[in-house]
């Protein structure tokens, strides 16, 4: 017979690295098979409490309240949903112009220009956005009474929430841009083209490729900083959805409305976050 | 007058030195190629005749234009000279084509007709007129490679710079770049090829000048300094190069740790 110490092999026939310590009766592998299981049996039992104790009658009544939920429609589509949806648009297209200006300024080689946007990004960054809504909502018409921002709740969240954004995504743009490859920009000046025409056509293009998903996750936080609208004052036609079903809350005494809105910010985000996900996916395969 | 002039090229990155007293001129028709050990300053060289790199002394004259000189209009200068790079740098978020059509009408304001159409004729040139629709990463290397000289001939340049075109290709893909560059011989075209291919100078050189350490070492017609070079720094490289297998433990310091073994 064979040596015992060249039999011991690993279940998957190849010979296990080491001679199993003596006392332990249970592979490696058995414990951890041992561990996850008590783990699935730990949190099927919590998952069973929790909804035994639940009082599903109640909860029904409280949060699924069709009648108040129909109610809501089709104003939460028609006003509120809407209005998020332009909110976020707006504020996302001027944080997208702003904080590409921005990054072109991060990496010109004027210093002036580059410590202008270090210093707006860390401001902005570094300062709620609520605070900054306030601000360019009540702060900046107090100073300065007679001129107004146009657009009134528009133009005032679409700066409020864009000034914000654009901090984030200069930086997120700002990464991109140095992620193409240097030789790219050697390439485009060696056919004769200027920095900026070389900029314009190839790194640019690039860069915005790169930042895709990082872009697309700045939208969903934006989609959801739109419910600080409400603090500029919104009417019944500036209306965004937090508000509209937080004025719901109020007059049914009944908590549908969140769930409703939460169900129709999901109908934003969810979709968004997958696509992110296949635009990350898509470019790790083109690497 | 030369198609390129170099007189007393310098330059320095800090402190360091790449560039000591560069005098080189390349006149129309030829084709020089510049070899050397790693880090003697070859690409930088090359680099400094488009300005890819600022010289920090000396003057670089290019069919007769200063580019060294402040005020000219180094955009201008580039259009006549081609540059193809080690890594290809074709532009990955452009079709072949377009690779080759881009810089024809925004620097050269081309028709996009006719800009096409010298596209087609120099990937037919480089033998790729077939992957005109590809992505650059749908190529092989070598196929990158040729594209990216069809890219720079589409701007219908004066002379073509190389910069170790082949050192990243696998070796099987490196005979298709060369025949592209000696064909591009052939035609006349002023070349300054940067090469470890030592065969393809050998053949195709009117002139080799071997680098080392920011000088040139040695320069002349490739049966001489292949053949019988006048410094010994020159036989060194080309021993190392030419015959990398012979280069032997006590020549680079090696000492072999287990000497009981060999015995
Ligand atoms: N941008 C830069 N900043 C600092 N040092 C640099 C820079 N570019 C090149 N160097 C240095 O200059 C020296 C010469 O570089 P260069 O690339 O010209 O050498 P080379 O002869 O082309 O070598 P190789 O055969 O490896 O390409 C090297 O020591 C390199 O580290
Ligand atoms: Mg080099």
């Amino acid at each position: 017979m064979a040596d015992p110490e060249t039999l011991a092999t690993g279940a998957d026939g190849r010979p296990a690295p080491l001679p199993a310590p003596p006392r332990r009766r249970l592979g490696r592998r058995q414990r951890q098979r041992l561990w996850r299981l008590a783990g699935y049996l730990v949190f099927t039992l919590v998952l069973l409490s929790v909804v035994a104790a639940a009082d599903w009658d109640r909860l029904a009544d409280s949060f699924l309240r069709l009648d108040i939920a129909g109610e809501m429609f089709p104003g939460a589509i028609t006003v509120a949903l809407r209005n998020t949806i332009v909110y976020t648009l707006l504020a996302f297209a001027f944080g997208l112009v702003l904080g590409l200006v921005l990054a072109l300024m991060r990496l010109s080689s004027v210093g002036p220009y580059r410590w202008f946007a270090t210093g707006y990004i860390e401001l902005f960054r570094g300062l709620p956005a609520l605070l900054v809504l306030f601000m360019v909502g009540y702060g900046v018409p107090l100073a300065f009474p007679d001129r107004e921002i146009p657009g009134g709740v528009y133009g005032a969240v679409t700066v409020g929430l864009g000034a914000t954004a654009a901090a984030y995504m200069a930086e997120t743009i700002r990464a991109g841009i140095q992620a193409v490859p240097r030789g790219q920009l050697e390439a485009a000046r060696t056919l004769g083209m200027s920095h900026a025409r070389a900029m314009v056509s190839i790194v640019l293009p690039q860069a915005f490729r790169i930042v895709i998903p990082p872009l697309t996750n700045e939208i969903i936080l934006l989609t959801k900083d739109t419910s600080l609208a409400y603090v500029l004052g919104v009417t019944a036609t500036t209306i965004e959805l937090t508000k509209f079903a937080g004025d719901a809350l109020n007059t049914r005494v009944n908590p549908t409305p969140l769930v409703v809105a939460g169900l129709l910010y999901l109908a934003i985000t969810l979709p968004l976050s997958q696509l992110v996900r296949w635009l990350e996916r898509r470019a790790a395969k083109e690497r | 007058m030369s198609a390129i002039e170099i007189r007393d090229l310098r330059k320095a990155f800090g402190t360091l030195e790449v560039l000591r007293g560069i005098d080189l001129s390349v006149e129309t028709g030829e084709v020089v190629c510049v070899i050397g050990p790693s880090g003697s300053g070859k690409s930088t060289l090359l680099r400094c005749v488009n300005l890819l790199e600022e010289p920090s002394g000396g003057s670089v004259h290019v069919d007769g234009v200063e580019v060294t000189d402040p005020d000219c209009d180094i955009d201008a200068v580039r259009r006549r000279i081609g540059m193809v790079f080690q890594q290809f740098n074709l532009f990955g978020h452009l079709r072949v084509r377009e690779n080759l059509t881009i810089a024809q009408r925004r620097v050269l304001r081309r028709s996009r007709a006719e800009a096409e159409r010298i596209a087609a004729e120099n990937l037919h040139r480089v033998g790729l007129a077939e992957k005109a629709d590809a992505y650059p990463a749908q190529l092989s290397g070598g196929q990158q490679q040729r594209v990216a000289i069809a890219r720079a001939l589409a701007m219908d340049p004066r002379l073509m710079l190389f910069d170790e075109p082949t050192s990243a290709l696998d070796p099987e893909l490196v005979g298709e770049v060369l025949a592209v560059m000696r064909s591009l011989a052939a035609e006349g075209m002023t070349m300054l090829v940067v090469t470890h291919e030592m065969s393809f100078a050998r053949e195709v050189a009117s002139r080799v000048v071997f680098m080392d350490d920011g000088t040139v070492v040695e320069s002349g017609p490739p049966e001489e300094v292949f053949g019988s070079p006048r410094e010994a720094r020159t036989r060194e490289f080309l021993h190392r190069v030419l015959e990398p297998t012979r280069v032997s433990e006590a020549e680079i310091g090696v000492h072999t740790p287990f000497p009981s073994r060999r015995s």
